[in-house]
C-alpha cells in the first residue's frame, strides 16, 4: 500500500458509506439509536475533505490523519472506535520505515491490520460473539494475515489484492453470522435476547471497510 | 416525517442558536458546540460539566446556570459529543479547581469524554468523571455495556452542582455526584417511538394498544412489550422493578422524578406522580422531594420514566440549594 492506495482506500470507504448509509441507519434503527449511517457519512466526507488539504509523508501518514478526523468529527461509539483503528494502522505502516515511508507489502500490512484489533479491543472491550464489528474485524484480519503468510517474501501487489479479497469475504461472513447473536456490548445490548434476528450496524461498516479495500486494490491490479 | 425544523443538517446549530436568544443566562458558542454561565467563571469553584447527545432538552444544556451545570457540550442527535467540544467545556469552565464531567453510560459518550479528560489532563487541567448508570431495564453485568444512564443524571447535576457552588473541592463533588448515583433508580415505559431527523421514522412501530416497557431515552426498543393497561398498574410495575433492585425502608426519604419522554402531556404526567405517590405511601416510603415533567426526554416520545433517589438529609438540603437554569429555578 503506497499513499495513492492509502487515499483512494479512503475515498472508496466514502463513496461506500454514503452509498449504503441508509441501510447502515436502518440497521442501528432495529436494534440501536438510527445515527450509524449519519455518523460514518459526517465522518468520512470530514475525512477525505482533511486529506484533500495535507501532503502526506507516506501511506501511513494518511491513515493517521483518517483516524483523527474521524475522533474529532463523529462522535458516538463509532468516532472513537473507528478513528483508533486508523490510527493504529497508519501508525504500524509508518512505524515500519524509517525516513520516508515505504510503500507497504501485505505481511506489513497485516501487522497494520493487527494493531488496529488490539486498539479496538482496548477502547471496547468486545470479543468476538458479542455482535460488535469485532465479529467482522477478526475473521477479516485472520483471512487477510493467511493470505498474506502464503503471499511468500515481498508480497507483490497481486499477492495484496488477493489478501484484501479473503479479508472482504470473511467480514462479510463474520457480518451475516452477528444475525443470530444476542448483543453483550453497545446500544443493541439493552434490548437482551429482542437483539437476536437483527444484523449488527458495526459489524456491516467493518465489512464494508474491508470491502473497500478489496476493490481498490483489485482495481490496481 | 413532520418536524419543527429548517432541515436536519442545520437543525442542531439553529436550535441553539435559539438557546442563546432565548435565555441571556447562557453564552453559546456555535463553532465550539459548547454552552456555559454568561455569568463567566467564579474564581475557585470545582466545574461542574456534562454533555450528551441532542434530543433529550433541557438535559444538558437547560440545567447549565447558577447552582448547576457550568457548561454543556450538545453532539448531534442522540450521539454523543466529540472529545474536542468537551475540551472546549473543559477549558471554558475551568478556573484551576478542576471538573467534573458527568457523564451518562453508554458506549460512545464513555469513550468520547475519556479521550477528552485526557487531552484536558494534559494541558493541566484535573479532571474527575462520573458514570450516571441508573436504568434498572438493563441487566447489570461485567460482560456488557452496563446499565443505560437516564433520569439519575438531573439529580446527579443539581446535587454535584449545588455543592461546587457552596465551594467544596473537586473530590469532595465527585465523591456525592457518585453516591447520588449510587442511591438513584430509574425506569420507563414508552406509548410511542420517536423519530431522529436522521432516519425519518420512528424506531420501532408499536399497534394501537401496546407499550414497549424497560426503555432508553434513545428510541431503542425495551426489553418487552406488553398491553395497555391503567397507569396504576404502569406504575406499580415500574415501582417493583426498582424497588426490587434496591429496596427501601419506612424510614427513607425520597426525591422522586416522574419524567415524560417529549411527547406526554403534563396531565398524565400528573395521573402517573399520583399512582407513585400514592404506591409509596402505602409502602411507607417518604416523598421528601419531587419533580413532575418533561427534564430528559427522547425527542417526541410519548411515555414516562420514574426515578427514586434515597436521600440523606445532606442530599436534601443541596437540592434546596438555590438554582438559577432555563429549566430549573428555585431558591435564592
Amino acid at each position: 500500500m503506497d499513499i495513492a492506495l492509502a487515499r483512494t482506500w479512503v475515498q472508496a470507504i466514502a463513496a461506500a458509506v454514503d452509498a449504503q448509509k441508509d441501510q447502515l441507519t436502518q440497521l442501528d434503527s432495529a436494534i440501536g439509536d438510527a445515527d450509524h449511517g449519519a455518523n460514518m457519512q459526517r465522518g468520512f466526507v470530514a475525512a477525505t475533505a482533511a486529506l484533500a488539504e495535507q501532503e502526506p509523508a507516506g501511506p501511513g501518514d494518511v491513515l493517521v490523519k483518517t483516524g483523527s478526523t474521524l475522533i474529532s468529527s463523529v462522535g458516538g461509539a463509532s468516532g472513537p472506535l473507528y478513528g483508533s483503528v486508523f490510527r493504529a494502522i497508519g501508525k504500524t505502516l509508518a512505524g515500519a520505515g524509517a525516513g520516508s515511508e515505504p510503500a507497504a507489502d501485505a505481511r506489513r500490512f497485516a501487522d497494520a491490520l493487527s494493531a488496529g484489533l488490539e486498539s479496538l479491543q482496548r477502547l471496547g472491550a468486545a470479543a468476538v460473539g458479542d455482535k460488535t464489528m469485532v465479529d467482522a474485524y477478526v475473521p477479516a484480519l485472520e483471512a487477510f494475515q493467511q493470505a498474506a503468510e502464503g503471499a511468500g517474501d515481498g508480497g507483490k501487489a497481486g499477492d495484496f489484492a488477493a489478501a484484501a479479497r479473503a479479508a472482504a469475504e470473511a467480514a462479510e461472513e463474520g457480518m451475516r453470522a452477528t444475525t443470530p447473536l444476542q448483543a453483550r456490548k453497545g446500544r443493541a445490548s439493552y434490548l437482551g435476547t429482542r437483539s437476536v434476528g437483527h444484523q449488527d450496524p458495526g459489524a456491516t461498516s467493518t465489512a464494508l471497510i474491508f470491502r473497500a479495500l478489496a476493490d481498490v486494490t483489485a482495481a490496481v491490479r | 416525517m413532520k418536524k419543527l425544523i429548517n432541515s436536519p443538517e442545520t437543525l442542531l446549530e439553529d436550535a441553539l442558536a435559539g438557546m442563546a436568544a432565548a435565555h441571556p443566562g447562557l453564552r453559546v458558542n456555535a463553532g465550539a458546540r459548547v454552552i456555559t454561565r454568561s455569568s463567566g467563571k467564579s474564581p475557585g469553584k470545582v466545574a461542574v460539566i456534562s454533555g450528551g447527545g441532542s434530543g433529550h432538552e433541557p438535559l444538558h444544556g437547560g440545567f447549565v446556570g447558577l447552582g448547576m451545570l457550568d457548561a454543556a457540550c450538545p453532539g448531534e442527535v442522540f450521539t454523543s459529543p466529540v472529545p474536542d467540544q468537551v475540551l472546549a467545556a473543559a477549558r471554558a469552565a475551568d478556573t484551576g479547581a478542576g471538573v467534573l464531567l458527568v457523564v451518562k453510560n453508554y458506549t460512545g459518550d464513555v469513550l468520547n469524554f475519556q479521550v477528552a479528560a485526557e487531552l484536558a489532563e494534559d494541558e493541566g487541567i484535573t479532571v474527575e468523571t462520573v458514570l450516571v448508570n441508573d436504568d434498572v431495564a438493563v441487566e447489570d453485568s461485567t460482560h456488557t455495556a452496563g446499565r443505560r444512564g437516564t433520569g439519575a443524571t438531573l439529580f446527579v447535576e443539581k446535587i454535584a452542582g449545588a455543592l461546587a457552588e457552596q465551594g467544596a473541592d473537586l473530590a469532595t463533588v465527585a465523591k456525592t455526584a457518585r453516591e447520588v448515583n449510587s442511591a438513584s433508580r430509574s425506569f420507563a415505559v414508552a406509548l410511542t417511538s420517536c423519530t431522529t431527523p436522521a432516519a425519518g421514522r420512528p424506531g420501532f412501530e408499536l399497534p394501537e394498544d401496546e407499550i414497549e416497557v424497560g426503555v432508553g431515552i434513545h428510541g431503542e426498543p425495551g426489553r418487552r412489550r406488553e398491553r395497555i393497561r391503567p397507569a396504576k398498574e404502569i406504575v406499580a410495575d415500574a415501582l417493583d422493578a426498582i424497588l426490587t433492585d434496591q429496596p427501601l425502608s419506612a424510614d427513607d426519604e425520597t426525591i422522586v422524578l416522574v419524567n415524560g419522554l417529549g411527547g406526554t402531556p403534563l396531565l398524565e404526567l400528573y395521573v402517573v406522580y399520583n399512582e407513585v405517590a400514592t404506591a409509596l405511601a402505602d409502602r411507607g416510603i417518604r416523598i421528601a422531594r419531587r419533580l413532575v415533567g418533561n427534564y430528559v426526554t427522547s425527542l417526541d416520545m410519548a411515555g414516562v420514566s420514574l426515578t427514586l433517589c434515597r436521600a440523606d438529609a445532606a442530599m436534601l438540603a443541596l437540592w434546596d440549594a438555590p438554582v438559577d437554569t432555563p429549566a430549573l429555578h428555585w431558591g435564592g
